[in-house]
């Protein structure tokens, strides 16, 4: 049912952990749907230098949090916003339709992150701005 | 953990629950039925005779091992579809009578569904709670019950928690009002002693592939006079009651898969159970904020079922499939639903709780090396994953 690339991101998540003291936290889902990601970021001058993350779900959900820290890494933030849960599910090469709120979720994540990096930073966030 | 699986020669099969695999004895059983003995048993010719005697032959060991008569077995296509007849034959049949059906929360989605679709058609339906260990109590069904109730339905052992439900004492409850009892003994056939005689079961649905027979056949046993209609309509087969050629393969696959299912129990039940409490003992002793799921003791000989804080069923699942262990659980992330396990919702569990459920389910061939080897990669799997939680707390990060 699942791609190489999700058993691989599953087995072997890039990623896992927790950034101390990080810029930017974003937590999303909910335990009594069964998923819930933590997203936190390490951001420096505009662009995020690490990502990390914690999630409780089913492989798909651990694999597109793996997979979306992967993508942002490296990224300014207005890059890291553009990308879409459609990216991390292409990354993965695909979900089965029933997982694709994972790959939302991971999406939902990151965005999370950055409006709590921007909110303490006094940043306006892209649609006040 | 790749370690671990390089040592291993067999993946370990531990969902018995789910489906079993046909026995040698079985298919040997079976396969005249295919080319040689293909008769269709409605004809009149010799051919045709030969498959009718070996269908009622199959009939007959069905009925032995329930204690029932031949005449009152008849074969379907499996235990949805004996569950389906039972549930709406009987609703049918009694429509004058009353409308009110009492069945548990617990029951499998073939009795539940079926519930369902006759609430649509202005049926009642009473679904009775459980408690913690998911057991129901006879009382509830004594204050439920009313002069317009058709039907009591309530199953013999639970497929996921594997609980032991006290049917006798529900079945002389609904007698004592004039009404029949259906089981759904399909988890309990080859399991726990059944007679339909000493415990009251007017109606009992099983299905073939649970204990060594082939998949695509069950069976529905009827006591006699009961009032139900068919569910399938067509030609005069299984006494005019359940139309459609028979599945004559299948149903000597049952009869000999029943036969040696009952006739085993004595040495395999207690088999069964020493792995099964070996393995709750395990896990309990090694792996902190685990409980185990459904009753102590009143539970099926080869089931185990535990839940985990802080980590997903179907995560759980795949790392065990990585280490050769096939297992099941009651987390929604395995369905399409967002809901987790009904069973473990009634019993009370909060639904974090519930997605983080295990279930292994024994069989014969599985041994004290394989509990060994379960015992041995379980804790590191839920560990890996409460690592990897943000629910976790500290000591497990």
């Amino acid at each position: 049912m699942y791609s190489e690339r999700v058993m691989d991101h599953f087995m072997n998540p890039r990623n896992m952990g927790e950034i101390p003291d990080a810029d930017g936290v974003g937590e999303v889902g909910n335990p009594a749907c069964g998923d819930i990601m933590r997203i936190t970021l390490r951001i420096e001058e505009n662009r995020i230098v690490d990502a990390k993350f914690k999630t409780f779900g089913c492989a798909a959900a651990i694999a597109s949090s793996s997979m979306a820290t992967e993508l942002i890494k490296g990224k300014t933030i207005e890059e890291a916003l553009a990308v879409t849960n459609r990216a991390v599910a292409e990354a993965l090469e695909g979900l089965p339709p029933q997982k694709l709120h994972c790959s939302v979720l991971a999406e939902e994540g990151i965005q999370k992150a950055i409006e709590d990096y921007r909110a303490r930073h006094g940043t306006p966030t892209a649609n006040e701005g | 953990m790749n370690a671990a699986i390089r040592g291993r020669s067999r993946p370990i099969y531990m969902d018995h629950a789910a489906t079993t695999p046909v026995r040698p004895e079985v298919v040997e059983a079976m396969l005249p039925c295919f080319s040689e003995r293909y008769g269709n048993p409605s004809s009149v010719y010799a051919l045709a005779r030969e498959a009718q005697v070996t269908l009622e032959k199959a009939r007959g060991q069905v009925a032995d091992a329930l204690g029932a008569a031949t005449e009152e077995i008849y074969f379907t296509s499996g235990g949805t579809e004996a569950d389906n007849w039972a549930i709406k034959g009987v609703a049918a049949a009694n429509r004058k009578k009353g409308d009110h059906i009492i069945t548990s929360s617990i029951e499998h989605h073939a009795v539940l569904h079926s519930c369902e679709t006759l609430e649509k058609q202005g049926y009642r339906v009473t679904y009775l709670p459980v408690d913690e260990f998911g057991r129901v109590d006879p009382a509830s069904v004594e204050e439920a019950i009313t002069d317009q109730t058709i039907l009591v339905s309530v199953m013999a052992a639970n497929n996921e928690i594997g609980t032991i439900q006290p049917i006798k004492k529900i079945a002389e409850i609904a007698h004592d009002h004039g009404v029949p009892f259906h089981t759904d003994a399909v988890q309990a056939i080859g399991a726990i002693p059944i007679d339909v005689n000493e415990m009251g079961i007017d109606l009992l649905s099983l299905s073939a592939h649970k204990f060594g027979g082939p998949k695509g056949t069950g069976a529905l046993y009827i006591r006699r006079k009961t009032r139900i209609a068919a569910l399938m309509d067509g030609g005069a087969q299984e006494r005019g009651k359940r139309a459609g050629t028979e599945n004559v393969p299948g149903a000597v696959g049952l009869g000999k898969a029943i036969e040696l299912a009952v006739a085993e129990m004595p040495e395999k039940v207690p088999r069964l159970a020493a792995m099964r409490d070996r393995l709750i003992r395990g896990i309990l002793d090694s792996i902190p904020e685990t409980r185990l799921n459904g009753h102590p003791t009143e539970r099926l000989p080869n089931n185990v079922n535990v839940a985990f804080r802080y980590v997903e069923g179907e995560s759980i699942l795949l790392m065990l499939d990585a280490l050769g262990i096939a297992a099941s659980t009651g987390s929604a992330c395995t369905s399409a639903s967002l809901d987790p396990s009904h069973v473990l919702i009634a019993c009370g569990l909060p639904a974090e709780h519930a997605h983080g459920s295990l279930r292994l389910t024994l069989g014969s061939q599985n041994t004290d090396d394989d509990v060994d080897y379960v015992l041995s990669v379980l804790p590191r799997v839920i560990e890996r994953l409460r690592k990897m939680s943000p629910l976790s707390p500290e000591q497990y990060t």
